[in-house]
């Protein structure tokens, strides 16, 4: 295997240009082929590193965008700081273990793994770990295929569409079936081995699901486990975290809570954590959908005239007449 | 009305060929006129006359008008604009309803929109400028017997620009040192050599002759290379039986390509690219003698309608053009013809000459041959001008290349390749391309030569058909 | 003798960096590849056998690279090409190139037939036909 290069990305080519001219050879890291190293005495200004880099703007990105995590986002920081340290030394000539970029999202559903992943990608490419910086999100039906011979290909495909970038792989677990030794799914896990290893510098594998049963997947197959660097835990939103989001997406949308709904939105959140099938983020999601629908019916039924007002404001009803609340 | 149909003559305009408000049909035929008016004559009267004469009208009033529905057959100057900077010239549009010609006859075509007015007393100059030929229209005609599509996936050919020689010199080659000219240019890297348009069938080299040579040279260089060659064998003559005659014998002797000259004739022109479709020949076309008609620019017929009556008259291949060579090429015009000759949907664009929006309802393209004075070392300047579906016809720039004629093939191909492959890579081939090839030279000894022989060639003359929007002519 | 057929035979073999310059150019105008192998280099040989079907919907030239690896593998001594097809506007094969061949290229014989009024019948014979598949290169 081609030792992973550690080199800074060339200064003619920042990477964040979107990666549109031709590409390094496949065998490169990060750039800067054939610099001399720099002198022992030498120094070089980290803030200005760090501003070349465009790191800083994915980061505000996920800051932004991602209410509370604040453990995952601190993970993130440190994998960013850890990857432009390591370009720095690689410029000095130090030797750098070749990073493992490979990594596990473990979580509830809707606790933002996949959006955290999309600014991973992102980020990688900034840095110069990741030629496009594109995510390809799939699940074991994307892998894994209904017949001899079908897996193989079916699995190699997504793993070509997903080289330059992040290939996530949700619930990851049911790749592997410990009732039925013949199941397709073993054969793509073997052939997701060979590429993480081999194809290291082409693409970066992030796996995701549900801790416990990611846990005991990694129990069954150590090969995968050995080959993920980074195991990051998404836990659930707290109550203040959900209503937060919750605004967030309002704002985006254009609506907004009265002020007596804002308790029995809280109130809502709360029953409907107790509700199977949670979904943190996307349920909060679906319960503003769903009060949207009611709001909309409760003004045409009310006729009239509407104003501003009218039409951009959420009333206790709309969500009181949810299941949720019977 | 009583003024109408009064006998005697009245103006062209006041008999309806004059129509300011009239929008064209979709189905009409319409053309572009460059005109210069007599003194005196007002260029709408001028504008209509042409429109008269190129249709319905003759010299004075003629009762027998009545009797047919000629509102339908008159053709309708609807637009009269003066040419900014020409002083007495005027671009008339003119639109002809698509009754007035026959289905995809050239012939008819031409004798309706440039059989008569040409010579016409009351204007100074006339020039036609562009066509807009409706779908209507277009499908009626064959269109190229291949097309460039068919042609690349016949030869196996992708992804660049094909090469060709003409054979030089033109007159007095014996036929066993002409197929050795056209053995060495092909072994040494060109996908074609080519009959100038003047060898048909002369004392010092019979017709018959010239092509079982030319095909032994042919099937040696396929055998060296492995690739598929081909050598325009020009069928030209002076009677269609002996055109035929010539193609069937081309075609028996397994030639990929056969050509014929403009100079035989729109008719002509159309039952060769018939026969050349039955018979699975690509056709090649010589434009020889336009330059009397397309170059002047007030008086004529612009190339770029030529373009447009070859593309349905149905020739795979005709010359364009080459900006950067011997002859005669504004840049932004020559790119017009080739848009008309490639593309499905062409837009107006004055700044290429282009009058009109053409549609060409997915007729097959024609591939442009650029021919006439280029060298390897102008290749970054072809490709930019020409692009990359395109012949690069380097007659001198091969024969003549001091090592010998395979050695001056392979410098062409060695240059195109390169080029080929700096632009795929995004480099700016244009501006780095005297780099690229002297770089590609430390690698290919032909090349290397080539470009120490011609070196900075050029021929910087001014074009004198140039677009009238761009004020001092381009030249490379 | 060198087989010429393809786009860049008159230029020195493709290293695997040139060969991901050019792929990358084939990526950015959406054009799928695909990787095809034969030992009969015949010239009117259109339909040399297909490593896979071809690959759509790729963004990185690394993914195509893979493939040639894999084909090369596979067979070490075949002529492999990559080709590239635009399915917008031609319909066609836009690029395609050789990205491996044999050390040794036996090349062609030229049999003639001359038949009557001097008209010659011409046949190209790969010589590597002699030998039968899976034989023909070493």
């Amino acid at each position: 295997m081609t030792a992973f290069d550690m080199r800074g990305p060339a200064h003619d080519d920042p990477p964040h240009d979107g990666g549109d001219g031709p590409p390094q050879g496949g065998g490169d890291g990060p750039a800067g082929d054939g610099a001399e190293p720099l002198p022992e005495d030498a120094t070089v200004d980290l803030a200005q590193e760090r501003a070349e880099s465009h790191v800083d703007d994915v980061l505000d990105v996920l800051d932004a965008e991602l209410v509370g995590l604040a453990a995952v986002k601190t993970r993130i920081r440190q994998i960013a700081a850890l990857l432009l340290i390591d370009r720095l030394r690689a410029r000095f000539g130090l030797s750098t273990t070749p990073p493992n970029l490979h990594m596990c999202f473990t979580g509830s559903p809707g606790t933002g793994k996949t959006t955290v992943a999309m600014r991973l990608a992102e980020l990688l490419h900034r840095l110069g770990y990741l030629r496009r910086g594109h995510l390809v999100a799939v699940t074991r039906d994307d892998l894994v295929g209904q017949y001899v011979g079908h897996t193989a290909p079916k699995t190699k495909e997504v793993l070509k569409r997903a080289m330059g970038g992040v290939l996530f792989i949700d619930e990851a677990y049911y790749l592997y079936r410990a009732e039925n030794e013949r199941d397709y799914g073993q054969e793509s896990i073997e052939i997701l081995l060979q590429m993480m290893e081999n194809q290291r510098h082409d693409l970066v594998v992030v796996l995701a699901g549900y801790k416990d049963r990611m846990d005991s997947f990694f129990a069954s197959n150590p090969g995968m486990s050995s080959r993920i660097a980074h195991h990051i835990d998404f836990p659930d939103y707290t109550d203040e975290e959900l209503a937060a989001i919750g605004d967030m997406m309002l704002r985006d949308a254009g609506y907004a809570l009265g002020p007596e709904t804002v308790q029995v939105f809280r109130d809502y959140l709360r029953r409907r954590r107790e509700q199977p099938r949670f979904a943190n983020a996307r349920s909060v999601r679906n319960a503003l959908e769903r009060a949207r629908l009611r709001h909309a019916s409760r003004l045409l039924a009310g006729g009239g005239r509407v104003g501003r007002e009218q039409l951009t404001t959420l009333l206790p009803e709309d969500f009181l007449s949810s299941r949720v609340f019977d | 009305m009583t003024d109408r149909w009064s006998a005697g003559v009245i103006p062209y305009a006041e008999m309806g060929y004059w129509q300011p408000d009239y929008e064209p049909r979709p189905s009409d035929v319409l053309a572009a006129f460059r005109i210069t008016p007599q003194p005196g004559v007002p260029p709408e009267e001028a504008g209509a006359a042409v429109a008269g004469e190129s249709s319905t009208a003759t010299w004075t009033v003629v009762w027998t008008d009545r009797l047919t529905n000629y509102k339908e057959y008159q053709a309708k100057c609807y637009r009269v604009d003066k040419v900014p900077g020409a002083g007495d010239q005027y671009i008339a549009y003119i639109a002809y309803g698509i009754d007035l010609f026959e289905e995809g006859s050239i012939a008819n075509l031409t004798s309706s929109i440039i059989g008569n007015v040409f010579g016409f007393k009351a204007l100074k100059a006339l020039r036609l400028e562009d066509m807009r030929i409706p779908p209507h229209y277009v499908k009626t005609f064959q269109g190229p017997a291949h097309g460039v599509v068919m042609e690349r996936e016949y030869l196996n050919k992708f992804g660049r620009p094909l090469l060709g020689a003409t054979v030089k010199p033109k007159l007095g080659l014996s036929a066993r040192n002409y197929g050795r000219v056209v053995y060495e240019a092909l072994r040494g890297g060109l996908d074609f050599t080519k009959d100038d348009e003047n060898i048909n069938s002369q004392p010092f080299m019979r017709w018959r002759d010239r092509f079982l040579h030319a095909i032994e040279g042919v099937n040696r260089a396929q055998a060296a290379t492995g690739e598929v060659k081909g050598h325009y064998m020009n069928v030209t003559a002076a009677t269609m039986e002996d055109m035929y005659e010539r193609a069937e014998f081309a075609r028996d002797l397994g030639s990929v390509i056969i050509m014929i000259d403009l100079t035989v004739g729109y008719t002509a022109i159309q039952s060769m690219a018939k026969w050349a479709r039955r018979n699975g020949l690509i056709l090649h076309l010589h434009r020889a003698g336009h330059g009397t008609y397309t170059r002047q620019k007030n008086h004529g017929v612009s190339f770029r309608v030529i373009a447009k009556w070859m593309r349905l008259a149905g020739v795979d291949h005709i010359h364009a053009g080459t900006v950067v060579g011997k002859l005669e090429g504004d840049p932004n015009m020559v790119r017009g013809y080739y848009d008309t000759l490639l593309l499905d949907r062409v837009g107006a664009d004055p700044v290429k000459g282009l009058y009109f929006d053409q549609e060409w309802a997915s007729m097959p393209s024609v591939m442009p041959v650029a021919s006439g004075g280029i060298h390897a070392g102008q290749m970054h300047q072809l490709l930019h001008y020409l692009g990359e579906d395109v012949v690069l016809q380097f007659g001198g720039g091969t024969i003549g290349h001091p090592m010998g004629i395979a050695a001056g093939a392979t410098a062409n191909r060695v240059a195109l390749e390169a080029m080929i492959k700096a632009r795929n890579e995004g480099r700016d081939y244009m501006a780095e391309g005297p780099d690229i090839l002297r770089t590609a030279a430390k690698r290919s000894r032909e090349l290397d030569v080539a470009l120490a022989t011609w070196g900075d060639v050029t021929f910087t003359y001014e074009s004198t058909d140039t677009p009238d929007v761009v004020e001092t002519p381009t030249i490379s | 003798m060198r087989i010429t057929q393809g786009t860049f035979s008159y230029l020195p073999d493709f290293t695997d960096e040139e060969i991901t310059a050019q792929i990358a150019y084939v990526l950015g105008n959406g054009w799928p590849c695909s990787v095809e192998f034969t030992d009969d280099p015949h010239p009117r040989n259109n339909y040399w056998e297909m490593w896979g079907l071809p690959m759509f919907d790729l963004v990185d030239p690394a993914a195509v690279l893979y493939e040639i690896n894999e084909c090369r593998r596979a067979y070490p001594s075949h002529y492999i090409r990559l080709n590239a097809y635009d399915a917008g506007t031609r319909q066609t094969t836009a690029l395609s190139f050789i990205v491996q061949r044999p050390d040794e290229e036996p090349g062609f014989r030229l049999d003639r037939e001359e038949s009557s009024d001097r008209r010659i019948r011409y046949r190209l014979h790969p010589y590597v036909l002699d030998r039968p598949a899976g034989q023909r290169y070493v």
